[in-house]
């Protein structure tokens, strides 16, 4: 670890104004940072200490939506009561990351930050486009059996590994970032950023602003949403797929589908084609196979993860059942 | 008073181990101690070119560097065996040329006021190297393969009985297939930690292992000191699984570095280090042909198994060596090839050889079954071996077929479908699977001393050590009894070498070795007490036989009438003796052929063996004749398994395990010990295994996150039972060694469990999603 300088902020603007130094990163659980910068990963030349600020409430909006600040930890988030009722998909996706001792400490706004775990990218003694730009992708022709099918580039193969931002996906969550200048709102599926010729960019957060809020907008239907998520072991383990879905279904037909998928996308997933088959069609197995084999029509395997593409196309079916049922 | 051995007694140790007292090799508070960070090799092969020090050197705090330019010369060490010091890696001790032989070897130890100006100096040192090509990938230098001369401790890896060849030709019903297990890791909690501190030419080291004794005898040789310079403590340790068995570089390195830099030094090695630089389990391609006649009776068997060593010692994962003894069967061909790679060395892990070998025998042997169309166990009972037919010689005490019956009772055998897929719980298919466990019952020549103080009080110094199974515990319970006092007063110390030598903690031989001589020092002890008491005129004993007197609750009396008699604290204050003291050495080893060897003249054992000729104990112990008898212990494991047959996922219900160990010393830490083996069983069988690069040859998957080993939520209802039948030929206590059969056969009876389930046979560990739903 690289030594570093240590601040502790009160307030929003004292945050700001801090990140403006060159080399800055705020801190908050700390869950994945402290990893990265034990493993010579990450070395910031100065790490912010946000913990003071009041960013640690869930609120219901008057629209019925609901704002979360960016400090909330994991397991509140998935434990608060209007989240369990109103958007279960985001209870179960948090619930299913990590451990709860991780839960306990890590926050809303870290985990959209969270990084990689391709194991290439942690091991400074091989090549990772991510960690340092120009060096290649040691994981392409190499072990990849956990790494990305969708949205992957010939620069990096990388997963994303969040739960909680594929439901984020799903739900259309909306980020809310405070710079120097003030406000900005990022829409979900614009702040992640596709690896293409520059994977170490990913996401559309600048240095100097701040992740103050997330907003799930109001959607009446979540309440009839699931998270499936499947792994190697039965807990403490990031996805080989999983799916978020939210259906909408009156007399049989869906009038609304949010689908997202995780562990196999550079970035949290939104399946954009799934949700064109499904809508307007009959909430039935064909239906969400067709679904799914749309969605993973663009996928693309690598030496080890090719199985991944079924894998995923059944945990989408699996999901969309469990949810919407069989008419 | 009842006797203790048996009784489930708490730890000794768990209060110290739940609140933090236990001291760890790396916690040992050691005054103006510096640290120590290595720097490893990011080549697979190849010499290092220069080492460029000169920016880590004046980082702050930095007290020196080490390198294979500056260290210290080593002298080769001659020992292979473990407990007298075998150097892990015979052909690279650290830091002696600029040679490397693969990704993670040591190049170079910072050493600095503290950890944190160690690391971050260490990430400065440059390393350049010139590469070699590297023998990457073991299905890429399977052509290369050789045969070993032999196993660890000189086992036999190629054993031939009848014409397996010619009896396959002919057999009825066959199965040949090949079945692959990947590179494990032990990953024990505790990394390997070694603290040395030199005070004139007088060496301390506290070390992370399995053996203080061979620690010892490889500091002496390779350091080139007399023994009585050197002292290893491993007070407690956190998990070795095999991996410190073997001494790695660390346990030199430290010493070396403290001797440079005239400072004691503390030297950890990362998770990640531990990835290359501290051992694993092998990659091993098992092939297995079995041929039996239609009622199932197996006329053969050849298990061909190869694995992978390094260039730079030699070790073998014995696959094969269960396969020779585990059914009656006249035709037997086990063979074992090897592979050199450029990795790190493999040491033992977790029943070596035993645990990959029953995994592929006992699936093979369920495939024969579903040939047959004869039930697995009902198989197992038709190739009952009732004698151990490789050596021709009788089984010490065997009970597998209790094991059998008890297992298959707890499990709910009879609900068992032949029929793969038939039989469902929701959206689960349901499985079951059984499979033999077994692991050889070793014991080895140990010493041991007893103490009695005036007080009341007993102790027991045994150069052993606990690794976390119990030793403290079980030995403290033998102890009591021969003692004849309540465990509170009984001490037993262990994890110095200063102290008799005992065992080391590998093939799961402390108890059984370790034991015997503890009773014997104690009952040693007990009997000068006697004949004090007898000789002495002011003793109500005065006079008496000592074969009228017993020992019961810290008291000795006449055995016809227990109102005379006295206790032990009022004979040895009565003569103005604060203690009373007596050693005994058992020369007994189930594995070495022809007469024991004799300690050196002049060495503490040597004085333990001269007073053992007028112990009792000893003597009617080393009478026990064992030529005739093969020593082993068995078991039966039983899972019921359910899988998702979409996803692939499977989740492990319920498993049982019956254990045929002898004499069952304390339920609780015995129950723990096989709990632990089949927690490890159900790892390697679904998640398990370590990459490697396929282009460079380097460890890929290099910590607890990208390495899996089971979470409690992948661990079912576990039940596990025991015979509990003492073994008249192991030693006086009847008990058999426990660490390592617990993983034995567990992971092929998950896999006939899945494949029971699904119809899906996966020859292949672990057996993860995508291969199930392939």
């Amino acid at each position: 670890m690289e030594p570093f300088k240590f601040i502790r902020v009160q307030d929003d603007q004292s945050a700001i104004r801090a990140a403006l130094t060159i080399g800055t990163k705020f801190i908050a659980g700390g869950t994945n940072m402290l990893d990265l910068m034990k493993l010579n990963i990450e070395a910031p030349k100065q790490v912010v200490d946000i913990n003071k600020l009041s960013l640690y409430q869930i609120e219901e909006l008057p629209n019925g939506g609901i704002r979360i600040g960016a400090l909330v930890k994991n397991s509140d988030l998935a434990y608060h009561p209007v989240i369990i009722k109103k958007y279960p998909v985001l209870s179960e996706a948090l619930l299913s990351g990590a451990s709860p001792q991780l839960r306990n400490m890590a926050s809303v706004g870290g985990n959209l930050m969270q990084r990689t775990r391709c194991p290439y990218f942690y091991n400074t003694d091989f090549a990772c486009n991510k960690r340092v730009p120009g060096s290649g992708c040691a994981a392409i022709d190499g072990y990849n059996r956990n790494n990305a099918i969708l949205g992957t580039s010939d620069k990096c193969i990388a997963t994303h590994p969040s739960d909680m931002c594929v439901a984020m996906a799903a739900l259309g969550a909306i980020i809310k970032v405070q710079g120097p200048k003030g406000l900005r709102t990022i829409p979900f599926n614009e702040f992640h950023l596709l690896p293409g010729q520059t994977p170490h960019l990913e996401h559309s957060l600048r240095q100097d602003e701040l992740i103050t809020h997330v907003e799930i907008p109001p959607i009446p239907y979540a309440t009839r949403s699931h998270y499936l998520k499947v792994r190697d072991r039965t807990s403490y383990e990031f996805a080989l797929a999983s799916a978020a879905v939210i259906l909408d279904i009156q007399n049989g037909r869906i009038q609304h589908a949010h689908v997202a998928l995780g562990g196999v996308g550079t970035k949290p997933w939104r399946a954009v084609l799934a949700e064109k088959v499904l809508t307007g069609a009959v909430a039935n197995e064909q239906t969400y196979r067709t679904a799914a084999e749309a969605t993973l029509s663009q996928a693309k395997g690598f030496k080890d993860n090719t199985f991944k593409i079924e894998l995923a196309k059944r945990t989408l079916v699996r999901a969309l059942t469990i949810t919407g049922g069989m008419s | 008073m009842n006797p203790s051995i048996g009784k489930p007694i708490d730890r000794v140790d768990g209060k110290l181990k739940v609140t933090g007292a236990a001291t760890y090799a790396a916690e040992f508070p050691i005054k103006n101690l510096a640290y120590g960070v290595s720097i490893t090799s990011t080549i697979t092969k190849g010499r290092i070119k220069n080492i460029d020090t000169r920016q880590a050197q004046k980082m702050p705090g930095v007290i020196g560097i080490m390198t294979s330019e500056n260290s210290m010369q080593l002298h080769y060490p001659a020992g292979s065996d473990p407990g007298n010091g075998k150097f892990a890696e015979k052909d690279l001790l650290p830091l002696q040329n600029d040679r490397i032989f693969y990704g993670g070897q040591h190049v170079a130890i910072v050493v600095a006021e503290t950890f944190e100006q160690a690391e971050q100096a260490a990430a400065l040192v440059k390393v350049e190297y010139d590469q070699q090509p590297a023998a990457i990938g073991f299905e890429k230098n399977i052509a290369s393969a050789y045969k070993p001369a032999s196993g660890l401790g000189g086992a036999e890896t190629q054993i031939k009985r009848g014409d397996a060849e010619m009896a396959l030709q002919t057999a009825a019903v066959k199965t040949d297939e090949t079945y692959t297990t990947p590179v494990y890791h032990h990953n024990a909690m505790e990394l390997h930690a070694t603290i040395a501190q030199w005070d004139g030419d007088k060496l301390t080291v506290y070390d992370a292992t399995q053996s203080v004794m061979g620690v010892k005898g490889l500091l002496t040789a390779t350091l080139g000191i007399p023994s009585e310079k050197v002292q290893v403590y491993a007070l407690y340790i956190g998990g070795g699984f095999g991996s410190k068995g073997f001494t790695w570089a660390n346990t030199l390195l430290a010493p070396m570095a403290a001797k440079q830099f005239d400072r004691p030094v503390k030297l950890v090695l990362s998770r990640q280090q531990v990835f290359s630089a501290a051992g694993r389990r092998t990659q091993t391609v098992q092939k297995i042909a079995l041929g039996a006649d239609q009622n199932g009776k197996l006329s053969a068997i050849k298990h061909a198994t190869t694995s992978e060593t390094s260039f730079v010692d030699e070790f073998v994962e014995t696959a094969g060596l269960a396969t020779s003894m585990l059914y009656s069967c006249s035709n037997v061909d086990v063979s074992h090839e090897l592979v050199r790679l450029n990795r790190g060395t493999p040491c033992p892990t977790r029943a070596p050889g035993e645990a990959p070998g029953t995994y592929a025998l006992e699936v093979a042997m369920d495939e024969l079954a579903y040939k047959l169309k004869i039930d697995p166990l009902q198989l197992r009972l038709i190739n009952y071996a009732d004698i151990e037919e490789q050596k021709k010689k009788q089984f010490s005490e065997k009970s597998l077929k209790e094991c059998y019956e008890r297992g298959a009772e707890a499990i709910g055998w009879t609900n068992r479908k032949a029929e793969p897929g038939t039989l469902k719980e929701g959206n689960y298919l349901v499985g079951y699977g059984m499979a033999t466990a077994t692991y050889p019952a070793n014991r080895s020549a140990s010493t041991a001393k007893a103490t009695l103080f005036a007080d009341g009080h007993a102790e027991i110094l045994c150069g052993t050590q606990d690794i976390g199974t119990g030793t403290y515990t079980v030995m403290t319970q033998v102890a009591a009894d021969a003692f004849a006092l309540p465990v509170e007063k009984v001490k037993v110390k262990l994890g110095d070498s200063s102290y008799p030598k005992g065992a080391q903690s590998g093939g799961s031989q402390v108890s059984a070795s370790v034991g015997p001589p503890i009773r014997a020092a104690a009952l040693g002890a007990i009997s000068k007490l006697i004949n004090l008491a007898i000789s002495d005129s002011a003793s109500p004993l005065h006079g008496y036989k000592e074969e009228d007197i017993t020992a019961d609750n810290g008291r000795i009396h006449l055995k016809n009438n227990p109102n005379n008699g006295e206790t032990y604290a009022q004979i040895l204050n009565r003569k103005g003796l604060e203690k009373l003291e007596a050693q005994a050495k058992t020369n007994v080893s189930t594995r070495q052929q022809g007469p024991p060897v004799p300690a050196p003249p002049g060495s503490p054992e040597a004085k333990a063996e001269e007073e053992s000729k007028n112990n009792k104990a000893v003597q009617e112990d080393e009478k026990t004749d064992r030529k005739d008898y093969a020593f082993h212990s068995f078991g039966a494991q039983f899972v019921k398994v359910l899988v998702d047959p979409d996803l692939g996922t499977v989740k492990v219900d319920k498993i049982v395990g019956v254990m045929d160990i002898g004499t069952v010393m304390n339920l609780k830490t015995a129950t723990n010990q096989i709990m632990g083996g089949m927690i490890f069983g159900i790892g390697m069988a679904l998640m398990e295994n370590t990459q490697y690069d396929p282009n460079n040859g380097r460890v890929v998957t290099r910590d607890l996150a990208q390495y899996l080993v089971p979470v409690h939520a992948d661990i079912p209802e576990i039940e596990v039972h025991f015979i509990n039948k003492p073994d008249p030929y192991i030693s006086p206590i009847g008990a058999r060694g426990i660490g390592e059969i617990g993983i034995t056969g567990i992971t092929a009876a998950i896999a006939n469990a899945i494949y029971n389930a699904t119809g899906k046979r996966v020859r292949d560990l672990p057996i993860t999603p995508d291969k199930l739903i392939a």
